[in-house]
């Protein structure tokens, strides 16, 4: 287990509700709208208090596999069913045995997709989502082949009709999403904007998927709310593939009888 | 050379121009049919989407990425070749140049249109140049190839400009507008000693420029892969043996058009056996090369077998990529090694062999590289899977077939032998001192 966020949050999580927190968050978020990559003012952001550092923690000891993240997220962003944004898979290990591991996008802090992007099309929003802008995307694909974790999808064909007829997509909320591009997981930072939380966690009946926010060091499932930092390091929590220096935003912790090294 | 050997030459080399006999009609009917095929598949998938091609969420690069690694790669071994030959200052060049350098600028405009044809949103393509990321390879390889084009047209067209001014006082008269084209691009070229000077000067430094530019742009695309964090594409041997790869490939390739071109147009006094046999050593050479440095770089990774590179490894020595594989070292790398060093008869026909086994043999390579390496297991449980539709096939033979369609075209109003150079080796008239040192002894 390394670098865990050693920060103390301002105030104590147990005693206020997340939502609440949530609906002042991102207002940095509009910027990206316009199509260019925002310059991020952390500090700036921070003094208005409206400073967020997404992270998700999954809980591997709660996760059954039984998809309903997936569903939901499809559902939300209007996917079809081979578009996993959030993919659950079924890992075996050497004894037998076998754990449930959901894989979002894991919003890397040193994101290879991001570097290679030749249009600047995928850019970091000031609260540490990686988002792709549709509008520019030229479907070259580096970032699929960049991405270690396989995380990003391509619109082969042309997205369904879209439920809102006059909703603009936009990098947060890439709703209907455009053929020729590339799509992933952006944290459902259209749904934390309004101080709702992320569609597979909400719909997670497990409830092991927790969304956090390094800045305030709490982290929520939707039911229990946790000092983010302890709760890492109190679980042994680890990231995947940390190894290759891209320092995600998503922790894992291990499940029964999973092999800390992986 | 002799008077009528001159003569003889001059009149091959100006000789496929404005000519058509049925050979002819029917070889451009043949490719124009296969090129038009594919132009009508890549309309196709462009009205419908990429669905159309056999690439997933999985493999997300296939035939496409092949393809324009294999066309540049053919495009840079002309390149090289005939810019070795100047610089090597060999004097059994004059024949060949002009057919290495067209074949170099003909495989270059097939493979570089490649990159679009695998483009989601081709509409979108100038977004590169609009939003450009300087940090992407793509965006390095927008630059390098689109310098290294205009610097292959350059170095075909500069040693053309005296034989453009012989062919429009040979056939001035007969074609005026043809005629009218030689004149405009001879740039009034009269062989004056300071034209020559300016000339040779010219190609002097477009045959050192090309050698590190036509190296940037291989190494570029090999990068393309090198810099993502895939076991088996995250390697330092890349570019090297990406460009070593384009090599071998490039002169394989210019030994088959020298050889069709030479009957076609009836050359084989001029392009004999000796064109071949030493070709084919240099073939040898390569391949001896390339068969190292592939070693090497199998070697170290199957010697740690490290989890991301395991399982591509195993299957290409031994799993589904196992036929492909060995199918191309032993046929496509091992066997063209024997059978162009070799010494013995027919040495004309085992060098064209041997070239078409590297060609193929090169293409499989590149195929290995690109399709495991996408479809092995990013995420350590899932294996992807890729079969080409027949957009891809239809568009990958017909951008073959544009290649040698283009060559017979261009021939056909432009010398296909270097007039002045073959003057320039054997002496006709007092050549000035060349730029380019003659540093290795000529024959």
């Amino acid at each position: 287990m390394a670098d865990l966020p050693d920060r103390t949050g301002p105030s104590d999580p147990t005693r206020r509700r997340l939502l609440g927190l949530f609906a002042t968050s991102s207002a940095g978020i509009a910027l990206a709208g316009t199509g260019l990559a925002p310059i991020a003012f952390p500090e700036a952001a921070a003094a208005q208090g409206k400073q967020r550092q997404w992270v998700m923690v999954i809980d591997l000891r709660k996760c059954d596999g039984c998809g309903d993240c997936t569903t939901a997220c499809q559902t939300e962003h209007e996917l079809p069913k081979n578009f996993e944004w959030i993919k659950v898979f079924e890992v075996k290990d050497e004894r037998g045995g076998s754990y449930f591991m959901p894989r979002p996008c894991f919003q890397c802090e040193n994101a290879p997709c991001l570097r290679v992007c030749p249009v600047a099309a995928t850019f970091r929003d000031d609260e540490g989502v990686v988002l792709v802008d549709q509008e520019r995307c030229i479907g070259c694909r580096m970032c699929m082949a960049a991405c270690p974790y396989g995380a990003r999808y391509f619109n082969y064909v042309e997205p369904p009709e879209p439920k809102h007829p006059f909703h603009k997509p936009t990098p947060q909320f890439p709703v209907p999403q455009q053929q020729g591009t590339v799509g992933k997981c952006m944290f459902c930072v259209h749904r934390t904007d309004d101080g709702k939380l992320p569609a597979c966690l909400e719909a997670c009946g497990m409830e092991a998927i927790y969304i956090g926010d390094l800045v305030e060091d709490i982290a929520t499932n939707g039911n229990e709310t946790v000092r983010l930092s302890r709760f890492l390091k109190d679980n042994d929590a680890y990231r995947y593939k940390e190894d290759l220096g891209t320092g995600p935003r998503v922790y894992y912790i291990a499940g029964h009888g999973q092999h800390l090294d992986n | 050379m002799d008077a009528p050997t001159r003569a003889l030459y001059v009149e091959r080399a100006l000789w496929p121009i404005g000519r058509g006999d049925l050979r002819f009609w029917l070889a451009i009917g043949l490719l124009s049919a296969l090129v038009a095929f594919g132009i009508y598949a890549y309309v196709y998938q462009l009205q419908r989407g990429l669905w159309v091609t056999g690439l997933n969420q999985r493999v997300s690069w296939g035939f496409y990425i092949i393809n324009c690694v294999f066309f540049i790669g053919i495009s840079y071994g002309g390149a090289m070749t005939s810019a070795i030959l100047r610089l090597t200052n060999a004097r059994w060049r004059a024949p060949l140049t002009r057919l290495a350098e067209a074949t170099a600028v003909a495989a270059l405009l097939v493979g570089a249109v490649f990159p679009i044809i695998d483009l989601g949103r081709p509409d979108r393509f100038l977004n590169v140049l609009l939003y450009a990321q300087v940090g992407s390879p793509i965006v390095w390889d927008v630059v390098a190839i689109s310098t290294y084009l205009v610097a292959s047209l350059v170095f075909l067209y500069l040693p053309m400009i005296p034989d453009l001014a012989i062919a429009r006082d040979a056939l001035g008269a007969r074609a005026k507008l043809l005629g009218k084209v030689y004149s405009a691009l001879s740039l009034g070229w009269t062989g004056t000693p300071s034209q020559e000077r300016a000339l040779q000067r010219g190609i002097g430094i477009m045959a050192i420029l090309i050698i590190p530019l036509a190296v940037s742009v291989h190494s570029v695309l090999a990068w393309l892969f090198a810099v993502t964090t895939r076991g088996p594409w995250h390697s330092t041997i890349f570019a090297p043996l990406f460009v070593l790869a384009a090599v071998l490939s490039g002169v394989a390739a210019v030994i088959l058009v020298i050889a069709a071109l030479r009957r076609v147009y009836g050359l084989q006094p001029f392009i004999t056996a000796r064109h071949f046999r030493y070709l084919s050593y240099l073939l040898v050479a390569l391949g001896m090369a390339y068969l190292y440095f592939m070693i090497s770089e199998y070697l170290t990774e199957g010697y740690v077998l490290e989890q991301s590179t395991a399982p591509v490894l195993e299957s290409i020595f031994l799993g589904q990529y196992a036929p492909a594989f060995w199918t191309f070292a032993v046929g496509g790398l091992v066997l063209p090694l024997f059978l162009a060093g070799l010494p013995g008869r027919f040495p004309i026909a085992r060098a064209c062999l041997a070239a078409i086994l590297v060609i193929a043999g090169m293409w499989l390579k590149r195929f290995l590289i690109v399709v495991p390496g996408m479809a092995g297991p990013i995420m350590p449980w899932e294996w992807g899977r890729y079969s080409p539709t027949w957009v891809e096939i239809a568009i990958t033979v017909g951008a073959a077939a544009a290649i040698p369609l283009m060559l017979i075209v261009f021939f056909r109003f432009f010398p296909v032998m270097s007039v002045h150079e073959m003057d320039e080796v054997e002496g006709v008239h007092a050549a000035p001192p060349r730029m380019a040192p003659a540093f290795a002894g000529g024959d």
